[in-house]
């Protein structure tokens, strides 16, 4: 083991303390679970797919600690964790803005952050935004469930133990834990940040005597187009029309895109439960169940639309008039209860285009970050 | 805002029809699906002709003709009482795909629906499988605890507990679809006079294993959740267990019955 003192002789081991674990959490935050891009081939099964809400938050958080992006992450919902780095590591905090800050003071986000150990990250308010990804180099080393970390929590699958995080867990992180080692490009940044840490520290000598400072790089990813919901037209999600567009009334069809409606308390990751003004069908025959997918707008009886999210049901009965493109559910998961949502209608080919643009820019972003060196 | 049809790609739905069934016999029927984006990355198969909820076991069959050709591009095969939902990647669509000079003009939609419509007609569909389905017996606590609405039930049927508990398990149920939530079976054959309305307050928790009757539908609760069924019983027979190979219990044309026994013989 190396001394605290010399580390900027050697590269930083980041994921070094193997038996200790990666992250003491400290307070676990209204939800934290693990999830990384879901669990796929098992809707037949009745298994919800779940994984990230916003999944290009946890893509590029993952992409700019050097991991695959779809490693396991933590996802942060309203209320932050406070967590403590049990070894050095190499992090990165995307998503909504919950005023993340590393041993009190701000900490930027949508770039890698180098951590030392005994560093505790805390989180505010959620000022804009509802749900935070925090990604470490090697990812949470958490067994997979029916191949993926997700956390499902009604099915107790996935994550730690399939439950949210509580105080007192420490989550397996780094080599020897379960977790991937971190790439040789998180190696080399995290030893980078470290020795610009350690300059810092020289220079001001009122912190001599203390442990290294944490360090973040100077260049950051472009974040995604996060609403607080508080622009006057609030949140606005491009829908088409859905498989029971038809069945309602022309009045329904013309306030669903032209009505403002609020994201209610009730909403979780199943689905965003909205208020406002009613949908109404023109028949009351009931549906026979049917397979349904994330994005679909479901109007049960009595008129207010839920948005179906990461952890939706795999089949069921309501009719659907809409259904949110896929390019649009991150900003669905940043929605919070009270935020203003408008449908604005969008075809499939167009949305498909849309889709293909973001899987587009998230390919060279990829290729960016890679060839980043410091 | 009547323009808004327009904005319906793949509206009017495009239709695929093909022959079901074993070919060397005289039950060869022709049968037609009715084709129909669900969002930009799934696609909808849905029975074009009344089958209704009896149409579940041409889609098990579907799906499963589906599956056996394991495209990487599909990945989720759902069937349902009349429709099998298709979850496509469009990415790996692009990839892996054989198209002409066209694909950049087509939508990965398109190309699913192309895809789809050989996958479909090449299927060996179900001409090989297994259709008989296995018989499986569920041992149940009737009424008590484990069954806190049976009393009621019985008597919004008009008959004893204990004749509803004999009705209940004399009859033979078929699992005609999976889903809603981890391993959740659809039974058809409640006998009708067992139908019974949903609870007007559901229950906060409802424990795993438990048996409800919501309407037509009888069924076992596989996890804890809230719901309002009417619980009658409880099995302990898991419907989901994730430490199994094959953490579902039940699978489509699965032929149920339950079994009553009594708390008091210890017998579980």
């Amino acid at each position: 083991m190396k001394e605290q003192g010399n580390r900027g002789e050697a590269a930083v081991n980041i994921g070094a303390e193997g038996s200790r674990g990666g992250i003491k959490v400290l307070k676990a935050g209204l939800l934290t679970t693990i999830q990384d891009l879901g669990r796929t081939g098992y809707r037949s099964s009745g298994i919800t797919t779940g994984g990230a809400m916003d999944a290009y938050a946890l893509r590029m958080a993952n992409l700019l600690v050097g991991n695959e992006e779809g490693e396991a992450a933590l996802e942060v919902t309203l209320i932050g964790p406070e967590l403590e780095a049990n070894t050095d590591l190499l992090i990165a905090v995307c998503g909504a803005y919950l005023e993340p800050t590393m041993d009190g003071e701000e900490l930027p986000m949508w770039r890698p952050v180098f951590v030392p150990r005994g560093a505790v990250l805390r989180f505010g308010r959620a000022v804009s935004g509802c749900r935070a990804y925090i990604a470490a180099a090697g990812g949470f080393g958490v067994p997979r469930e029916l191949g993926s970390r997700s956390t499902d929590v009604r099915a107790a699958l996935g994550g730690l133990a399939g439950r949210r995080l509580a105080a007192g867990d420490v989550l397996p992180c780094g080599a020897g834990q379960g977790a991937a080692a971190p790439s040789r490009w998180a190696a080399a940044w995290a030893t980078a940040l470290a020795r610009q840490g350690e300059a810092a520290a020289a220079s001001a000598p009122e912190a001599a005597g203390r442990r290294l400072p944490w360090a973040a790089a100077p260049w950051f990813a472009p974040p995604g187009a996060y609403s607080g919901g508080d622009g006057e037209d609030g949140i606005v999600l491009r829908a088409m029309p859905g498989s029971e567009y038809g069945q309602f009334s022309v009045a329904a069809r013309e306030a669903l895109f032209r009505e403002r409606y609020t994201v209610a308390p009730a909403s979780d990751r199943m689905g965003c439960r909205l208020t406002g003004t009613p949908l109404a069908r023109e028949t009351r025959a009931e549906l026979l169940s049917h397979g349904v997918t994330p994005g679909a707008v479901q109007v049960p009886p009595g008129g207010g639309p839920i948005i179906l999210a990461a952890d939706c049901q795999t089949t069921g009965g309501y009719p659907k008039i809409a259904h949110v493109a896929a390019v649009d559910m991150p900003l669905l998961a940043q929605a919070k209860p009270g935020d203003t949502i408008r449908f604005q209608p969008v075809t499939l080919a167009e949305a498909q285009r849309l889709d293909r643009r973001r899987e587009q820019d998230i390919r060279y972003l990829a290729a960016a970050i890679r060839s980043r060196q410091p | 805002m009547g323009q808004l049809l327009f904005l319906r790609s793949g509206w009017p739905p495009s239709r695929i029809s093909f022959t079901m069934g074993r070919k060397m016999r005289a039950g060869v029927r022709i049968m037609t699906v009715q084709v129909t984006p669900l969002g930009d990355r799934a696609i909808v198969l849905k029975q074009d002709d009344a089958a209704g909820a009896a149409g579940w076991k041409q889609m098990a069959d579907l799906a499963w003709a589906l599956e056996q050709q394991g495209e990487a591009w599909i990945i989720e095969i759902v069937p349902a009482y009349e429709t099998v939902t298709v979850v496509y990647d469009s990415a790996l669509l692009w990839r892996e795909i054989e198209i002409g000079p066209e694909a950049d003009s087509l939508l990965p939609y398109q190309l699913a629906e192309r895809r789809l419509r050989l996958l479909i007609k090449n299927g060996r569909t179900a001409a090989e499988r297994d259709v008989q389905g296995r018989r499986i017996d569920l041992p149940t606590y009737y009424g008590g605890e484990y069954g806190p609405d049976l009393e009621e039930s019985a008597a919004r049927a008009g008959m004893t507990a204990s004749r509803f508990i004999e009705e209940h398990s004399k009859a033979e149920y078929t699992v005609a679809m999976i889903g809603f939530m981890p391993g959740f079976p659809y039974l058809s054959g409640l006998p009708e006079k067992l139908e019974q309305p949903r609870k007007p307050v559901p229950r906060a928790v409802v424990p795993a294993g438990s048996v409800g009757i919501a309407g037509k539908q009888t069924g076992v609760y596989p996890i804890a959740t809230p719901g309002g069924w009417q619980i009658i019983g409880y099995t302990p027979i898991a419907m989901f267990n994730k430490e199994r190979k094959d953490p579902v219990l039940l699978r489509a044309g699965d032929r149920i019955r339950f079994i009553p026994i009594s708390g008091g013989e210890g017998s579980i």
